[in-house]
């Protein structure tokens, strides 16, 4: 099962609402990433897009990459606008003045930046009134459009242009990862989870169940960035992986507040394996690195703790 | 025709947006914004209102909500004030480049600091330029079929711009007035539901706000200028509409004892009415060539329907309800000498910066305005403004 979640792609719907000619960095797990939404969602869904990477590649006018309908409005409203179109659309239905009376998935897609930061009260907002949309964070933790600047989900020890490394300051972001999951899941919202583009069906399962849970749905979708992550484009997804089998990015879902790991490895590579090919992370000491690691196996652990309760509930 | 209800005239505004059957409401409450959109939850809660009433975390929401009941295709509308509406100001340029026909109505407050939550213009000035349609109404009827018109307007598929529908906060916002309502089938035929142009749609997918490159950015924004200014003539329309089937007529300039007048006020919102007691005492007692031209459309500017009121006028002075820091006049005073400064035989523009944050203007400022503006005309007096009633 884990190796056809990693190698078997292929199988994957064969329909597409993201067309090829998009002006992504070659090697970009975010479009990747989107791509493998669009498969699973096919073509009854609205998108509702924050400024960022995601709506600058795709969307340069005369050219768009969208299928589907697809609207742009700012950077920190993505979750308001989409609220917007789900409230429209619901009434214009009832009305019986909407010209499709099929079910439509409601999107809002938005970067860390877009989310845990300048989005935050807008999400928040949303998720709050109960309005029936899939929320994916794209999070390539940093503002990757404006040139690479640190956002609150950009992890310790990171240089970014905002947080460089320095001879005075030889550590680079100071600050730990916003944990953006945990605080949606707080909204008490019915369906929550993270995921990654290396493991294509763990996130087309998870993005088919976000859409068809009534009510809202967040996904956290950890998708790296060869350019801003200062590495090789090919890297993308083989970085991906290995930061599940760090247990950096653990992939997991929070249903009606039972936490459930997704993906397990009996195995964990060591932290060094995901910060050691990536540029953003070569300034480290060894000191550093060893106080990753406890950070690393600190908030999996307090993770598990959570999935054991939940078993326990549920038993 | 139904007969007058004296009702508070918030509550008239949310009957006129009840009679226009709206789809969406999307608001977030400020002061003195509030009584209406507290109605409309009413309504809806009552199910007198068939509409999705979105009670958000914040004005920038409220907008960016808007932006998307709008795209969907549902008629839409909200309600703010001051500080609401400078939160807005990112959505408001918006809203209109993507042609979303938002309507809002603007319970005219001034903007902090420090914090007041009463009437003035500086709200609606610092978001002049957003290319909003912006009218203003003087009485609670006005801001009743105003209310009703913007829709109509706003739709219209030669427009697909937002309208705000300006109202002066507790001077108009909270007093009881006279209004006569219209019936809901009167109102049905005048104001049928809206056809969108273009809407979110799966299937028939369109991209909306896609990025702007240096070669069609200019013509974007040349577009959406032509569009606006077009608009006058739809407005002008939907007022020639209305007063047919409904007997009230409206112009985008309306004068006041004008005939004949040497002299003339200019004033935008509720201060009108007090002008109009003022022109009363000054023609009846002392016999006086003075009249009142009363600004209902702000944007676009109605530069024709302005200058064609200025023949035999000598002096115009404009009272301004803010402040434009630094710069040549008072907003309004400034944009009327841009208006006439070409034109044969302009008049000499006097500009006045009074009522603000809720100081009261009275019909002897008015009749003293009158005579500085005179005198000053008489000395060629070269000034930025003079502001009435300040303690200096
Ligand atoms: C109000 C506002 N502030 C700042 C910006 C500039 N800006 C545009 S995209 C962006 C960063 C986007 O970062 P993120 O959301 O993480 O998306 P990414 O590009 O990394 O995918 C910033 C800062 C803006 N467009 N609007
Ligand atoms: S900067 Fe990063 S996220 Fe943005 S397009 Fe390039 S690879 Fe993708
Ligand atoms: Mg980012």
């Amino acid at each position: 099962m884990e190796n056809l979640n990693v190698y078997a792609a292929k199988l994957a719907p064969q329909q597409e609402s993201l067309a090829p000619g998009h002006r992504a960095c070659q090697g970009c797990a975010e479009l990747l990433a989107v791509r493998l939404v669009a498969k699973t969602l096919g073509r009854d869904y609205i998108i509702a897009n924050a400024t960022g990477c995601l709506e600058i590649v795709t969307s340069s006018f005369p050219h768009s990459a969208w299928q589907v309908p697809w609207i742009h409005v700012a950077f920190e409203n993505a979750a308001a606008v989409a609220s917007g179109v789900e409230a429209g659309i619901k009434v214009l239905q009832r009305k019986g003045r909407y010209p499709v009376d099929r079910k439509i998935t409601i999107i809002a897609q938005a970067g860390d930046g877009g989310t845990v930061d300048i989005g935050l009260q807008a999400l928040s907002g949303a998720l709050e009134r109960g309005h029936d949309m899939v929320y994916i964070c794209y999070d390539n933790e940093a503002y990757m459009n404006t040139g690479v600047q640190r956002s609150s989900s950009t992890p310790y020890g990171a240089t970014t242009t905002t947080s460089p490394a320095g001879k005075a300051d030889p550590l680079g972001q100071h600050t730990m990862k916003k944990n953006i999951v945990e605080i949606a899941a707080a909204h008490n919202i019915p369906y929550v989870a993270t995921a990654s583009p290396s493991y294509p069906f763990d996130l087309m399962q998870k993005v088919r169940k976000a859409a068809d849970t009534p009510g809202p749905a967040y996904i956290h979708c950890f998708v790296p960035c060869p350019t801003g992550w200062r590495m090789a484009p090919n890297l993308a997804v083989s970085i991906g992986r290995i930061a599940v089998e760090s247990k950096v990015f653990p992939l997991y879902e929070i249903e009606n507040g039972e936490y459930k790991m997704t993906v397990t490895h009996k195995n964990h590579r060591p932290v060094i394996d995901y910060l050691k090919p990536q540029g953003r992370f070569r300034h480290l000491s060894e000191a550093n690195i060893a106080e990753i690691q406890q950070q690393v196996d600190k908030s999996y652990d307090r993770l598990l703790k959570k999935v054991k309760m939940s078993q326990i509930e549920l038993d | 025709m139904a007969k007058r209800i004296g009702i508070e005239v918030s509550l008239a505004i949310s009957e006129a947006v009840r009679l226009a059957n709206v789809d969406a409401i999307a608001a977030y409450p400020i002061t003195p914004q509030t009584h209406i959109v507290e109605h409309l939850s009413e309504l809806v809660a009552s199910g007198e209102l068939d509409a999705a009433f979105i009670p958000v975390e914040s004005e920038h929401s409220a907008m960016s909500v808007c932006a998307g009941t709008s795209a969907a295709g549902a008629r839409t509308y909200t309600a703010t004030s001051s500080q609401g509406l400078a939160l807005m100001n990112e959505i408001l340029y918006i809203i209109p480049a993507l042609r979303l026909p938002v309507v809002m109505t603007i319970a005219n407050r001034a903007v902090s600091g420090p914090i007041s939550i009463w009437n003035d213009h500086s709200d609606i000035m610092g978001v002049r330029d957003t290319g909003w349609i912006a009218l203003f109404a003087e009485n609670g009827q006005e801001a009743f079929d105003l209310s009703l018109m913007a829709f109509k307007i706003a739709e219209d598929h030669r427009v697909l711009l937002p309208i705000s529908v300006n109202i002066d906060g507790f001077t108009l916002s909270h007093v009881i007035e006279p209004h006569e309502f219209l019936d809901q089938d009167e109102v049905d035929k005048f104001l049928p539901p809206y056809t969108p142009a273009v809407q979110l749609n799966p299937d028939a997918p369109v991209s909306m706000g896609t990025v702007g490159i240096p070669e069609i950015f200019s013509e974007a924004k040349k577009c959406q200028d032509e569009v606006l200014k077009g608009s006058e003539a739809v407005i002008k329309e939907v007022f020639a509409d209305f007063g047919e089937r409904f007997g009230r007529h409206y112009k985008v300039v309306e004068t006041y004892r004008s005939e004949g007048a040497e002299t003339l006020l200019l004033t935008m919102g509720s201060v009108g009415e007090t002008a109009m007691e003022a022109i009363d005492r000054l023609r009846d007692e002392e016999n006086r060539p003075v009249g009142l031209i009363r600004l209902r459309l702000w944007r676009p500017f109605p530069v024709e329907a302005l200058r064609a009121e200025m023949s035999g006028v000598k002096t115009l002075a404009v009272i301004d309800r803010a402040v434009s820091f630094g710069g040549t006049a008072g907003p309004v005073a400034g944009e009327i000498r841009s208006a006439l400064y070409s034109t044969d035989q302009a008049p000499y523009v006097a500009s006045f910066i009074a009522g603000l944050g809720g100081r009261d203007i009275t019909i002897s400022d008015f009749m003293a305005v009158v005579d500085q503006a005179e005198k000053m005309a008489a000395a060629n007096e070269i000034h930025q403004y003079k502001m009435i009633g300040v303690r200096e």
